[in-house]
């Protein structure tokens, strides 16, 4: 008898043991990896997520729907040091062109509704200040309208031209700022877009950036840019580096 | 690697007569080559490819270019803690590169460390390991630098604090740690064996992070058994522990696999080794990465794994623990599982795993903080990514997580603090 009750606890500890490994087999296989892009991108998406973001999150700009050739180009600016932040830099250091590009596709290929504008009201003058120079910009100065690269709507211009709308104004104020003072490398790189920007003022530079995140977003990107600012900005297209 | 090459090109500047008569020199050498027939071209396009699989191998890409910029052409910041050092052009520039080195001047750099008018080089390059390589390696090696397009570029001179900026300090360095020599093999090892020693000690120069330095910079001699890399917050684990990166229980296959691809079943390349395998080791023939693997997992064990015990855990640690257990089962259980095994080769087991558990936590601390992916490699061109989570969690809560994962599934090392994670952050590398 007491042979037979060590027999039964014998089984019951192989039963038991049995069912411990099924379980861990179990959940080895739980860990179910997709071979998606998107499961790729996961690195990318916690912080340039789906949801609106605000507050301390406010900086991180809306990747999706961006056109390919911009999203494609700040890639690998962040990864050879042209436009510096960190993290960015850190994240991307060892990827190749060829797997910047597929990730680039990817999120301009993403087709997602904007979230309404920000709640900003401007005054007056610095609503017509921004306007002016959105749409008109000072001739006397040689600034350049905003819609003259980034299209009527503002919503960038085929191949490289980014869309200004559905961005965040601590994010455009933090970029204008990078460009004007060349505190992210971005000014110390001859390009268009740096000497616009160290032109203008501080005042200049945070009514547009309030005015734009204050605008709903919608419409198509522009074909392709006039022949005048095509040749004002043709570094936009030879400053990309080394292919890897 | 040279303030003094930048040092010569400069002084050149300064003296037109002796450039001249280097002109004329080189010019009368080319001449004596212009017949040159088809054979010889095809000798010397196979030369040329032998010194581009060389150079690959030494990474001179990896220090000689700086970020985004010409290929060779250096200018590439090097710190450390004696100061930055500027990587030197060795593009065939002749004013600003080496375009004006003969094969002997580049023997006498890499093999004693000396520049082309004798002065000493500082050993950030690494010339107390490439002394290994033989003649014929380096003359190939040479062979294909002065190959490579011409850059002009002039760096800015080295940025060294007092007084290690001195040179006549260097000669006192070198007799005391300079040992220099051609690799001899070990006639009681295989080929293979031999093969693999040389280039880990020589070309490698593994041992140019896989060590611990003294004081002074100069690391303990044929050893790998681990350190802080300089001017970086990584640990470079050792290679002779089995609590580190030893390879002793690893198979030669999985090594190979690490080596070439930058991920195993159980392992991931990050940081600068991350770095490393995109830009070198992923060039290296099937051969290589075998007498390499084979060399790496004979090397003996430095501190063999010792039983102990550990006490029951104090009621606080547990709930300090289970925080961390929390934010892991909110951030990291996608990916790494509920029992920590991970997806081998895509998102890497935590249980068990060595980065986790070292004694040093930085490198961990590291991964968590910025995330990162592989190295896109030709057998793993897509490799799957970790989020960087300083971008969402506090430093406390890294510090939670970390102790968590390091104390779960088996797994057993000292806690984390908020401290430590602000150390580890350290510098941009």
């Amino acid at each position: 008898m007491i042979y037979k009750n060590n027999d039964m606890k014998h089984s019951i500890l192989i039963i038991l043991l049995f069912f411990t490994s099924l379980a861990d087999a179990v959940e080895v296989l739980s860990v179910n990896v997709p071979d998606t892009l998107a499961e790729r991108v996961k690195a990318c998406t916690i912080c340039h997520g789906v949801e609106d973001r605000h507050n301390r999150d406010a900086y991180y700009p809306r990747i999706a729907g961006k056109l390919e050739g911009y999203l494609f180009n700040q890639l690998r600016h962040f990864r050879d040091g042209r436009r510096y932040y960190q993290p960015m830099a850190i994240l991307l250091e060892n990827m190749s062109d060829q797997y910047l590009l597929e990730m680039a596709q990817y999120f301009a290929a993403l087709d997602l509704p904007y979230p309404p504008p920000e709640p900003i009201t401007l005054q007056p003058l610095e609503e017509n200040l921004a306007e002016k120079l959105v749409y008109s910009g000072d001739l006397k100065r040689n600034i350049p309208a905003c819609s003259a690269c980034h299209g009527k709507n503002l919503m960038g211009t085929v191949p490289f031209v980014p869309g200004l709308l559905g961005l965040h104004s601590a994010y455009l104020t933090a970029q204008l700022g990078g460009w004007h003072s060349g505190g992210l490398i971005r000014g110390k790189i001859a390009n268009c877009m740096a000497d616009i920007a160290k032109q203008l003022t501080y005042e200049e530079i945070n009514a547009v950036a309030k005015w734009l995140a204050a605008q709903p977003a919608s419409g198509k990107p522009a074909n392709q840019l006039s022949p005048e600012m095509a040749q004002r900005c043709a570094s936009i297209v030879s400053e990309n580096g080394e292919v890897r | 690697m040279t303030q003094t090459m930048i040092i010569i090109a400069r002084e050149w500047k300064n003296d037109f007569l002796f450039l001249g008569y280097m002109l004329t020199l080189l010019l009368a050498a080319n001449t004596g080559v212009v017949n040159a027939s088809p054979e010889n071209a095809a000798l010397s396009e196979q030369r040329r490819a032998q010194g581009e699989y060389l150079a690959r191998v030494g990474n001179c890409l990896g220090c000689h270019t700086a970020k985004g910029g010409q290929p060779f052409a250096g200018g590439y910041r090097l710190s450390t803690s004696f100061g930055t050092f500027i990587t030197p052009n060795i593009t065939p520039d002749k004013e600003t590169g080496i375009g004006l080195w003969s094969e002997e001047d580049f023997w006498k750099a890499m093999h004693e460390g000396k520049s082309r008018d004798g002065k000493l080089l500082y050993p950030a390059f690494p010339y107390t390991e490439y002394t290994k390589v033989t003649r014929e390696d380096a003359n190939l090696i040479f062979a294909y630098l002065q190959s490579v397009p011409a850059v002009s570029q002039s760096n800015p001179p080295h940025e060294i604090r007092f007084p290690y900026n001195s040179r006549p300090l260097l000669y006192l360095w070198r007799t005391l740690f300079f040992k220099q020599g051609i690799y001899e093999p070990d006639q009681s090892k295989s080929d293979e064996w031999n093969r693999g020693a040389y280039l880990v000690q020589g070309l490698g120069h593994c041992n140019a992070c896989h060590t611990a330095r003294n004081v002074l910079g100069a690391s303990q001699e044929d050893s790998t058994g681990g350190g802080q890399i300089m001017g970086s917050s990584w640990h470079a684990p050792s290679l002779t522990s089995r609590q580190e990166a030893g390879s002793m229980d690893w198979a030669i296959e999985e090594i190979i696999e690490l080596l070439s691809s930058g991920v195993s079943q159980r392992a991931v390349t990050s940081g600068p080794m991350g770095t490393v395998v995109r830009q070198s080791l992923q060039y290296l023939s099937q051969d290589d990465l075998r007498a390499m693997a084979i060399y790496l997992k004979s090397l003996p064990e430095s501190n063999a794994l010792s039983e102990v015990s550990y006490p029951e855990m104090p009621e606080n640690v547990r709930k300090y623990l289970a925080q961390g257990e929390k934010l892991y089962e909110k951030y990291c259980q996608n990916c790494h599982g509920i029992s920590g095994r991970g997806a081998p080769g895509i998102y890497p087991a935590l249980a068990g795993n060595r980065s986790v558990t070292m004694t040093i936590p930085t490198n961990v601390i590291r991964s968590v903080l910025n995330g990162g992916y592989p190295p896109t490699t030709a057998a793993n061109p897509r490799p799957y990514g970790m989020p960087p989570f300083q971008q969402i969690i506090r430093d406390e809560e890294v510090a939670q997580v970390v102790s968590f994962i390091r104390n779960a599934w088996g797994n057993r090392g000292s806690l984390v603090s908020a401290i430590n994670v602000g150390q580890s952050r350290g510098s941009n590398h």
